[in-house]
Parts: structure tokens; C-alpha cells; sequence
């Protein structure tokens, strides 16, 4: 293969491994303080991009875009206000069956309201065709857009989770529930506050990538199913680790499709996935601690 | 316990005779195509619920198995080996009557499997699909074992919908009726609809025999044992891992039992049985009829699955169950026939109360 074409390839997967990092780290921040996968990640990401091409038509990009982070944001909150808060303990069984209700509700919501047709927000600089050449390879910029965006994200939260009160009581709870409850901590509020923050996060990844990669209401499963295979990869509740994992994923798809159909892209990151889990359950980049709660 | 089990199955069938003439007495003869339909998915439904319910485990993949069997015998029945006459693996199995010649869809000749010869090809190619996915994937719990079940029917549901050779997007069709007996046939055709009718659900109070001796049995309290703390069971001598295994491989042969007989009643079967959805009403089904009640399961998923199949629910059709879903998962995590009324509001008050004092 050429370099040139290479390159290419791994450009291509970057801008997908953005999107699944992103989503990779969405299930961290709910899953380190509540002990739970939020199956409906990927449908915060769906929900974004929708409601942005739709605000779109009446006001200019950003606003529409942060109009669009704030609406997932309190989708996120209800769904953590209507489904989670109130149970008491509840079993693993029991909060699986839960989300994955919430997400098949949210698609088909989102199927009435937009129906099935794909829809992509308009390039944030340029147009389809408009590229930057670095060394050789073309670049659209809204892959700049995407990568930058993605970075912004781990920053944000890395100072948000190293340097803010709020932060540091959300590593608190995430390291003990109970004691963090002693310490005065509002738990339940945290609980609500990384969903919103985890929907936040998705609903801005949904719409920065979807100029390139399309939404539909419907493409909230894959992204789940791949968003959890990178924070496994990553090593679940490490955020630096879901990143990179995500990258890895991208690429490793994008690569596929040069080998074999592109119909068998999406079982690339299932393999990887079942690969990992029987293979390696801390991930590439985990510690032992968390592999204990999966396996017997 | 014994003679409850066969009385429970004897009113099982009373019920199959009663909703027949009812539905010969109200002029809707039609009604019995989808209730024999439903019986068939009833079958995932109560392999999944000895699964889920009693062994304690989820599986978001069960549709797949559902497809395979249903594309195993579609496939082997329709798929013409006339070219390869000569070869001597074809001579011996048509010598055998393994092959049979029929007629194909431009009036030709075709020389296919017999449907007995692809069911039985169908329930073993599950068995060891099943066996092979179900040895490491059951090593997982909760959360890891939910996404790998998930994963695995992803996989197979975008392998159907990339082969040509089965159908893609269009899945398989003209498979032949499946004679079961001289004179029984599973297959379309108005003629048929009773007896079709009664070949299905006593397909399934056939389950429901050996699945009730089963939970009855050695094996079912050890099952029971596993979901209420797998790590005592294991320190009692019960061999956790070989229980999970053997349960996780029965649920996933009578889907594919299911699969395999509504693709001959439908004379076909397309990629979106083996859908993520599929799976997940599977999985609504068990929630609703109450995790660990057989009957419970069963009717919940004559019901629902009526329901669906006629349309009722229109175009919310997934929406109502994933409604159904998060709504008996909150109020009534044992099913809607053990739903406590008193017990939810004596929560609900408490709840109430409790929030009032730390907000």
C-alpha cells in the first residue's frame, strides 16, 4: 500500500475513533459513579446531532449546536430523574434492562419526530470538497473540527474532575459511595450530574462529527456497542485509556475496509470487543481491580 | 409436584382449545396465522426465561439463534445441488433420500434437502454455535455479558444481511412446507391453518413439559442456586460453569427449533429476525411475564406478540415495548404477576417522605 494512502485511511480512522472515544468516555464518567452502563449512550449521541440539524433551520450553527447540547443535557437528567434515582440498590439484571428500555424509547421518539431519513449538519468550515494538505494527504477540516473538539472534551474534563470541588466529590463517590454520603456529599445529585455531563459530552461529539459520519435515529446501538468496547479496551474508568483505545478503533476499522466488505466493518470492533473481554478483561491500559467484577 | 406440573400443561392446552373455538366462534379463523406465529416466538421466550430467570443470565443475542435456524433450514431447502449430481457426497445423501427432487420456482427441477434432514442440520449447527459462543462468553457477568451477547447478534445480523447466497436484505423465500407427519405439514395455506395452529402450541406445551421438569429437577435448584449467589453454589459442589453452559445451549436450540418452524409456516425468513430488536423483546417478554415464571413468560408472550403481529400496537410497535420494558423493570421487577400494589405505594410514600427530609 502507498503511504499516501495510508495515511488516508488513518486520517479516516481518527474522525470515527472521535466519536467512539467520546462515547467511550460518556460510559466512564455514569459508570464511575454509579457503578452502571448507561446502554443508551449512544442514543445521547444521536439525540445531539438530530436536534441540531433541526434547530439549524432557525438559528445560526453554534447557537444550534449548544441549543442542542443543552436539550440532550436535560434529556439526560430526566432519565437519570424518571428511571434511576429512586431505586433502591437495584441489581445489575434489573439497570441493563432499564437503559436498554430508555434507548429503544429515545429511538423511537426520535424516529416519529424525524423519521428514518439521514441527515448531517453543514460543514463548519468550508464544504465537502474543501480540504487542507498536510504532508501529502488530504484533510477535510471538519476532521480538524472533530479532533479538536475531542481534545477540548478530555481537557475539560480532566480540569473539571483534578480541580473542581464538584469534581473531586464526583471521585469521591466514585471511590465510595457510602463514605462520600458520610462526608456530606449529595450523591444523588452527582449521579444526576454525570449523566448530564456524559449526555453533554455525546450530544457535542454527535454534532461536531455528523457532517462526515451522518445521523440517523437509529445509530445509537453501534455506537453503544463500540463506545463500550473502547472503554473496555481502555480499561474501564480510565478516560486517557478510552481515548486512545478509541483512536485504535477507528483505525483498525478504517483499515478493515480495505481488506474485506465494507458490510463487515462494524463486526471489526465486536471481534475486537469479544476479543478483549475473554483475552484481557482489565484492557489494554487497565488494572486488574476492575477486571474482578467481570469475570467469575 | 409431579401431578401438578402434567395438570398445569393439561390446562395449558384446554386454553390452546378455547382461544381456537373462540376464535371459530367470533368468525376470525384469520387471528390463528398469527397466534401460530407467536407460538413460535413463544418458544425463544420460554428458553430465555429458564435462562434469565432461573440460571440468572442475559443473553441480547437470542434472535441470532432464533436466524440460524430459521436460515439453516430455509437454505438447506431451497438451495438447488442438481450440478452437483455426480459428486459422491450428493449421490449418497439423494440415495439416501437426504436430497429430495421438487420443483422449483420456474417449474424446473431442483434437488434440496429434506426438511427433516435441514432441521436436524439446523439444531445441531446451533448447538454448536452455541457451544462454542456460550463457553467464553459465560465466564462474563452482568454488564460484559449483556454487551458480548449484544455483539454476537450484531455480528450475525450483518453477516445475513452481507450474503448473497442467503438472500442479503431480502432474506430467503419459497421454502417448501415441512411435512412433520403423513399428512401434517407445517406450512401456509388456509386449509392448514387449524391444524398449524395446534402443531405450534403443542410444540410449545411440549417445552413447556421438559423445560417444568427441568426447573422441577436437581438441575433447576441448582439453577435457582447460581442467580441467588453463584460463589456459594460453586463452594456447595454445583458446577456453576457447566449448568450456565448447558442451560445457555436448550434456550438457544429452541429458538432455533422456533426459527427453523415459522420459516416453513412463512415460507421464508429475512435478516431482521436476527435484529438487536428482535433479541430485546425477547428479553421484554421474560421481564414481563415475571424472571424465573415459565407461565408467566408464556403468556405474557402469547399475548404481546398477538398483539404486535396484528398490528395493533401501528407504528410504536418497538416503542411499546421498550415502554413495557422500563415500566415493569421500575414498579414491578418480578413481573406484572407479582406486582404488589400495596408494597409499591408503602415504597413510593417512603421515598417520598425520605427525599422531603434531605431535600
Amino acid at each position: 500500500m502507498q503511504l499516501e494512502l495510508v495515511l488516508q485511511y488513518l486520517v479516516a480512522g481518527l474522525t470515527y475513533g472521535t466519536i467512539y472515544a467520546v462515547v467511550g468516555v460518556g460510559f466512564n464518567i455514569i459508570y464511575n459513579t454509579t457503578g452502571i452502563i448507561n446502554f443508551a449512550q449512544g442514543e445521547f449521541v444521536m439525540l445531539g446531532g438530530m436536534t441540531a440539524v433541526t434547530l439549524h433551520r432557525f438559528v445560526p450553527l453554534p447557537l444550534a449546536i449548544a441549543g442542542a447540547v443543552a436539550v440532550t443535557m436535560a434529556a439526560g437528567a430526566l432519565v437519570e430523574a424518571t428511571c434511576i434515582r429512586w431505586l433502591e440498590k437495584p441489581s445489575v439484571l434489573r439497570m441493563i434492562i432499564i437503559t436498554i428500555g430508555v434507548s429503544i424509547l429515545i429511538r423511537e421518539l426520535a424516529l416519529v419526530s424525524w423519521g428514518e431519513s439521514v441527515r448531517a449538519l453543514p460543514y463548519f468550515t468550508g464544504n465537502e470538497v474543501s480540504s487542507l494538505t498536510l504532508g501529502g494527504v488530504h484533510v477535510s477540516p471538519q476532521v480538524l473540527w472533530s479532533l479538536a473538539t475531542c481534545v477540548l472534551i478530555v481537557v475539560f474534563l480532566w480540569f473539571f474532575f483534578q480541580h473542581t470541588s464538584l469534581g473531586r466529590q464526583m471521585r469521591a463517590c466514585a471511590a465510595n459511595r457510602d463514605a462520600a454520603a458520610l462526608c456530606g456529599i449529595a450523591t444523588k445529585n452527582l449521579v444526576t450530574l454525570s449523566f448530564v455531563l456524559s449526555a453533554g459530552i455525546g450530544a457535542l461529539a454527535g454534532c461536531v462529527v455528523s457532517p462526515i459520519t451522518y445521523t440517523a435515529y437509529n445509530i445509537g446501538t453501534g455506537l453503544a456497542i463500540k463506545g463500550f468496547t473502547v472503554a473496555i479496551l481502555g480499561g474501564l474508568g480510565s478516560s486517557m485509556g478510552a481515548v486512545g483505545a478509541g483512536f485504535l478503533v477507528g483505525v483498525l476499522e478504517a483499515f478493515s475496509v480495505s481488506l474485506m466488505p465494507a458490510a463487515y466493518k462494524d463486526a471489526i470492533s465486536v471481534a475486537v470487543l469479544l476479543a478483549i473481554l475473554f483475552l484481557r478483561p482489565s484492557g489494554l491500559f487497565g488494572s486488574g481491580a476492575a477486571a474482578r467484577l467481570k469475570t467469575a | 409436584m409431579l401431578g401438578s406440573r402434567y395438570a398445569r400443561v393439561a390446562l395449558f392446552l384446554a386454553a390452546v382449545v378455547a382461544v381456537q373455538l373462540l376464535a371459530h366462534a367470533a368468525e376470525k379463523p384469520f387471528f390463528l396465522t398469527q397466534l401460530t406465529m407467536a407460538a413460535y416466538y413463544t418458544l425463544v421466550a420460554a428458553g430465555l426465561s429458564l435462562l434469565m430467570g432461573y440460571a440468572g443470565q442475559i443473553s441480547l443475542g437470542h434472535a441470532a439463534f432464533f436466524a440460524i435456524g430459521g436460515y439453516a433450514s430455509g437454505y438447506l431447502t431451497t438451495v438447488d445441488l442438481t450440478a452437483r449430481r455426480e459428486g459422491p457426497l450428493v449421490a449418497v445423501l439423494a440415495r439416501l433420500h437426504v436430497l429430495v427432487p421438487h420443483a422449483d420456482l420456474y417449474g424446473g427441477e431442483a434437488l434440496s434437502f429434506h426438511p427433516w434432514a435441514a432441521f436436524a442440520v439446523a439444531v445441531v449447527l446451533t448447538l454448536a454455535v452455541a457451544w462454542l459462543i456460550g463457553v467464553p462468553v459465560l465466564k462474563l457477568k452482568g454488564h460484559y455479558l449483556a454487551m458480548a451477547t449484544l455483539g454476537f447478534g450484531t455480528i450475525v445480523y450483518s453477516i445475513l444481511l452481507a450474503s448473497e447466497s442467503l438472500g442479503a436484505a431480502d432474506g430467503l423465500g419459497s421454502v417448501p412446507p415441512f411435512p412433520l407427519l403423513p399428512g401434517i405439514s407445517v406450512g401456509g395455506g388456509r386449509a392448514a391453518r387449524v391444524a398449524n395452529y395446534y402443531v405450534a402450541w403443542g410444540l410449545v406445551a411440549l417445552a413447556l413439559l421438559v423445560l417444568s421438569s427441568l426447573v422441577e429437577s436437581r438441575v433447576g435448584r441448582a439453577l435457582r442456586a447460581i442467580h441467588g449467589a453463584e460463589d456459594a453454589a460453586a463452594s456447595m459442589g454445583v458446577d456453576v460453569a457447566r449448568y450456565k453452559l448447558k442451560t445457555f445451549v436448550l434456550s438457544a436450540v429452541l429458538a432455533a427449533v422456533g426459527g427453523s418452524f415459522l420459516t416453513h409456516f412463512n415460507a421464508g425468513i429475512g435478516p431482521a429476525e436476527a435484529g438487536v430488536m428482535k433479541s430485546v423483546r425477547y428479553v421484554a417478554i421474560v421481564a414481563v411475564g415475571g424472571m424465573g415464571s415459565l407461565w408467566g413468560t408464556v403468556a405474557t408472550s402469547a399475548v404481546l406478540t398477538f398483539l404486535s403481529l396484528r398490528g395493533y400496537f401501528g407504528t410504536l410497535d418497538d416503542a411499546v415495548f421498550g415502554a413495557v420494558l422500563i415500566a415493569v423493570m421500575l414498579f414491578s421487577p418480578d413481573g406484572v404477576l407479582r406486582f404488589d400494589p400495596r408494597g409499591a405505594l408503602r415504597t413510593a410514600r417512603d421515598r417520598l417522605r425520605g427525599s422531603g427530609v434531605a431535600g
